[in-house]
C-alpha cells in the first residue's frame, strides 16, 4: 500500500522516538524513564513500518514494549527507593561522558558527509505482501543455526536470572 | 518538501544512540542505564532494518535476534541489580564499588 | 473530497486497503459505537443472568426488568468524587486506565465483521492484535504501582503475573491455527484475519473441527487462557472482592473506575472475537458445505429476522405478565415500547436488500455473543482458583498441551 503523507508521518514519529529518549535519560523517577521508552518503542515500531519491515515491527511490539518493558516495570517496583530519587541524579564524571557521546556524534557526522555515495537516495518497493513469509524462509533457511543458538541462550538466560534472583540457592 | 531516504532513518538512529550513550555514561541509577543500553540497541535495530529496505531481508532477521538478545540480556542484568539491590539496598551505580562483599 | 466518500461505496475493499481516511474514520466510528453500546448490554445481561442463575431476579426496577440499569450506573460513575491517594504518582495514576483501553480499543482496527467490513486488513493482523494486547499488561502493573497501596500492588502483581504466563499459552494456541491455514496447495499460510477466515473457506472445514481433535484441544486452551488474560472468573483472583478488595483498581472511583471496566469488557470482546475467527469460521454460515444451495441460504438468511422476532416476542411475554397496578404503567409501557422496536428490526431484516448484506456481521456477533454468555456462565458457576493453582495450570498443564498440539499439527499437516 503506498504510503500516505510519507514526510508528515517519518517527522512525527522520529521526533516522537527522540523526544522519548530524552525523556529516558532525564527524569529523576525511574518509572517515569520506563514509560517514555515504552513511548520510544512504539514510536521506533511505527518506523519499522514505514520501513516495510511489518513483522520486525510487530515483534517489536510484543516483545520489546510488552515484554522487556514489563521486566523493566517489575524490577523498578521491586528496588525503587524514594531516597534514590532525593539523590543526585548524574553521577561525576557527567561533563567527561557528554565530550565523549558528542565525540562520537561528530564521528557520525564525519562517516555521513564522506560516505555519501554509499547511501542510495531510494530504492525499489519491497512487496510487503509476503514480507513475513519471507523473514521465515530466511530464519528457518539460512539462518537455523543462529535460531537455534539464541534460542539456547534464552533458556540459559532464564536459568541465570532465576538463580540469582533466588533467595538461596 | 525533500523525500524521505536511507539518510534520514540513519541520522535517527545516529542520534538515538547518542542520547542512549551519554544516558549509559552520566547517570547514576543502574535501572535507568539499563534502559539507555535498552536505546543503543535499537538504534541498531534503526540502522539494520533501513539498510535491509535497499540490501535484502538479512538486516530484518539480524534485527529480531538483536531484539531476542536484548531480551535475554535485559533478564540477567536484571537480575544482577535484584540480587545485588538485596544486599546493599541501593541503585546507585557509584557504590558498586567493591569485588566481594 | 466527496467523490473519494462515494467512490469507496462500490469498491469492494476494507477502507484501509482502498487507503481512504473518511471511511475508514466511519467505520472506527461505528465500531466504538458499537463495543460501547455491546459493553453497556454486557453489563446488564452478566448482572440479570448470574442473578437467574442465582435463582434470585436482578435489578427490576430502574427500568422494566433492569433495561436502564446500565444508564443508572453510568451516571452515578460519573457523578462520583474523583479521589486520588495522597502520595500516589499523578501522571503515572491518570496514565494507567488509558494506556489499558487504548490496548483493549487498538484491537478492533483488524477484526473482520466480513470480507470487506473490517477497518483494515494488515498482513500481520494476528501478531498486531496479540502484541497491541499485550500492552495492557503495562497499564495494570502502572495502575497497582501508582495507587501507593499494598492492596493495589499485591493485585496488580498478580494479575500481570498472570496475564503474562496466560499469553505464551495463547499464542501456542494461534501458532497452531496459523499452521493450519498453510494446508494448501501452494504451501503459503497468512496472518491476516481476514485470510484466515477466507482459509477455512476454502478448506471447506472450522478449524475447530480440523484434524480432530487436534483443533479443538487448540480452542479449548485458547478459550481457557483468554479467560485468565482477561481476569475473569475462575481466574479472577487478583480482582475478587473477598480476596484482594478490587484488586489493582481499588484506589480507582468514578470516571476512572468505569475506564477499567470498559477496558476489561472491551478486551474480552475482542479475545473473543480471536477465537471466532481462528476456530470458529468467523463470519461463515454454519455447515456452508454440508446444507449447501439457495433454499438452504435462504434458510439460514432467516435467522437474524427470527431472532429479533423471539426477542420481541419474550419482551410481549414480559409485557403480560407486569403487575396490573397503576405503579407500574410506566415500566409496563416502556417494555411494551422495547417489544415493539425489537419487532420492528425483525421486520425490517427480513427484507431481502438487508438480509443480504447483514449475513456476515449477524454470524459473526452471533459467535462473539456466544463466547460473552459462556463467560457470564463460568462465572456463575466456576470456584476461583488460588494464585499458586492458577500459575501451575497456566504453565504446567496448557503449555505442554499447546506445544503437544502445535507439533501434532505440524506433523499430521505434512502427512496428510
Amino acid at each position: 500500500m503506498t504510503p500516505v503523507a510519507t514526510p508528515f508521518f517519518f517527522y512525527f514519529l522520529a521526533a516522537l522516538t527522540l523526544l522519548s529518549a530524552l525523556l529516558v535519560i532525564t527524569r529523576k523517577n525511574a518509572v517515569h524513564s520506563a514509560l517514555a521508552l515504552i513511548l520510544g518503542l512504539l514510536a521506533q515500531s511505527g518506523l519499522y513500518l514505514m520501513l516495510y519491515a511489518p513483522f520486525v515491527a510487530g515483534v517489536q511490539i510484543i516483545l520489546y514494549a510488552g515484554g522487556i518493558m514489563v521486566l523493566f516495570l517489575f524490577v523498578i517496583m521491586l528496588v525503587n527507593l524514594d531516597r534514590s530519587q532525593k539523590e543526585e541524579q548524574f553521577n561525576r564524571q557527567w561533563v567527561a561522558g557528554s565530550l565523549a557521546a558528542i565525540a562520537l556524534g561528530g564521528l557520525f557526522v564525519a562517516v555521513f558527509i564522506k560516505g555519501k555515495a554509499l547511501f542510495p537516495a531510494s530504492s525499489a518497493q519491497i512487496a510487503e505482501a509476503n514480507n513475513t513469509q519471507q523473514v521465515g524462509e530466511l530464519l528457518y533457511g539460512q539462518y537455523m543455526f543462529a535460531f537455534e543458538i539464541a534460542s539456547l541462550l534464552l533458556l540459559v538466560a532464564i536459568i541465570g536470572a532465576v538463580v540469582m534472583a533466588k533467595k538461596r540457592i | 518538501m525533500v523525500p524521505i531516504t536511507t539518510l534520514h532513518y540513519l541520522v535517527v538512529a545516529a542520534a538515538l544512540f547518542m542520547v542512549g550513550v551519554i544516558g549509559v555514561l552520566t547517570r547514576r541509577n543502574v535501572v535507568i542505564v539499563l534502559m539507555s543500553i535498552e536505546l543503543i540497541l535499537n538504534a541498531v535495530n534503526l540502522n539494520l532494518v533501513a539498510f535491509s529496505r535497499l540490501w535484502g531481508l538479512h538486516g530484518q532477521v539480524f534485527a529480531i535476534f538483536v531484539i531476542t538478545d536484548a531480551a535475554a540480556e535485559a533478564a540477567v542484568g536484571l537480575g544482577i541489580l535484584i540480587a545485588f539491590f538485596r544486599n546493599k539496598e541501593t541503585v546507585n551505580v557509584d557504590e558498586v564499588d567493591l569485588l566481594k562483599w | 473530497m466527496l467523490d473519494s466518500v462515494i467512490s469507496y461505496l462500490g469498491s469492494n475493499t476494507t477502507p484501509g486497503q482502498a487507503g481512504n481516511v473518511v471511511w475508514a474514520l466511519i467505520y472506527i466510528l461505528i465500531v466504538f459505537g458499537g463495543v460501547s453500546v455491546a459493553v453497556m448490554a454486557m453489563n446488564w445481561l452478566e448482572r440479570k443472568a448470574l442473578a437467574h442463575f442465582q435463582i434470585r431476579l436482578g435489578p427490576m426496577r430502574v427500568g422494566p426488568h433492569g433495561l436502564l440499569q446500565p444508564i443508572a450506573d453510568a451516571i452515578k460513575l460519573l457523578t462520583k468524587e474523583d479521589i486520588i491517594p495522597e502520595r500516589a504518582d499523578r501522571l503515572v495514576f491518570w496514565i494507567a486506565p488509558l494506556i489499558i483501553l487504548c490496548a483493549s480499543f487498538a484491537v478492533y482496527v483488524v477484526i473482520p465483521f466480513g470480507p470487506t467490513h473490517a477497518i483494515t486488513d494488515l498482513n500481520i493482523g494476528i501478531l498486531f492484535m496479540l502484541g497491541v494486547s499485550s500492552l495492557s499488561v503495562l497499564g495494570v502493573v502502572m495502575a497497582g504501582w501508582a495507587s501507593n497501596s499494598h492492596y493495589p500492588l499485591i493485585g496488580s502483581l498478580r494479575s500481570s503475573a498472570q496475564m503474562i504466563s496466560y499469553e505464551v499459552a495463547m499464542g501456542m494456541a494461534v501458532v497452531s491455527a496459523i499452521l493450519m491455514t498453510s494446508l494448501n496447495r501452494s504451501g503459503t499460510g497468512t496472518l491476516s484475519m481476514i485470510g484466515i477466515v477466507e482459509a477455512q473457506q476454502r478448506q471447506q472445514i472450522w478449524y475447530l473441527f480440523k484434524f480432530f481433535p487436534l483443533g479443538f484441544i487448540a480452542f479449548v486452551i485458547f478459550a481457557i487462557a483468554m479467560v485468565a488474560e482477561t481476569n475473569r472468573a475462575p481466574f479472577d483472583l487478583p480482582e475478587a472482592e473477598s480476596e484482594l478488595t478490587a484488586g489493582f483498581h481499588t484506589e480507582y472511583s468514578g470516571l476512572r473506575w468505569s475506564l477499567f471496566m470498559l477496558g476489561e469488557y472491551a478486551a474480552m470482546i475482542a479475545v473473543s472475537s480471536i477465537a471466532v475467527t481462528l476456530w470458529l469460521g468467523g463470519w461463515l454460515r454454519p455447515f456452508p458445505n454440508a446444507l449447501t444451495g439457495a433454499t438452504w441460504d435462504l434458510v439460514f438468511s432467516l435467522f437474524p429476522g427470527f431472532l429479533f422476532l423471539i426477542l420481541a416476542a419474550v419482551a410481549g411475554v414480559g409485557v403480560i405478565r407486569m403487575p396490573k397496578h397503576p405503579y407500574f404503567r410506566v415500566q409496563t409501557l416502556g417494555l411494551a415500547g422495547f417489544g415493539f422496536v425489537l419487532g420492528l428490526i425483525g421486520l425490517v431484516l427480513f427484507a431481502p436488500p438487508v438480509r443480504d448484506r447483514i449475513q456476515d456481521i449477524f454470524w459473526f456477533t452471533a459467535k462473539v455473543g456466544f463466547f460473552m454468555y459462556m463467560y457470564i456462565w463460568y462465572r456463575a458457576t466456576f470456584p476461583r482458583y488460588r494464585f499458586d493453582q492458577l500459575m501451575r495450570v497456566g504453565w504446567k498443564v496448557l503449555l505442554p498441551i499447546s506445544i503437544a498440539v502445535l507439533i501434532g499439527t505440524a506433523v499430521v499437516g505434512v502427512v496428510f
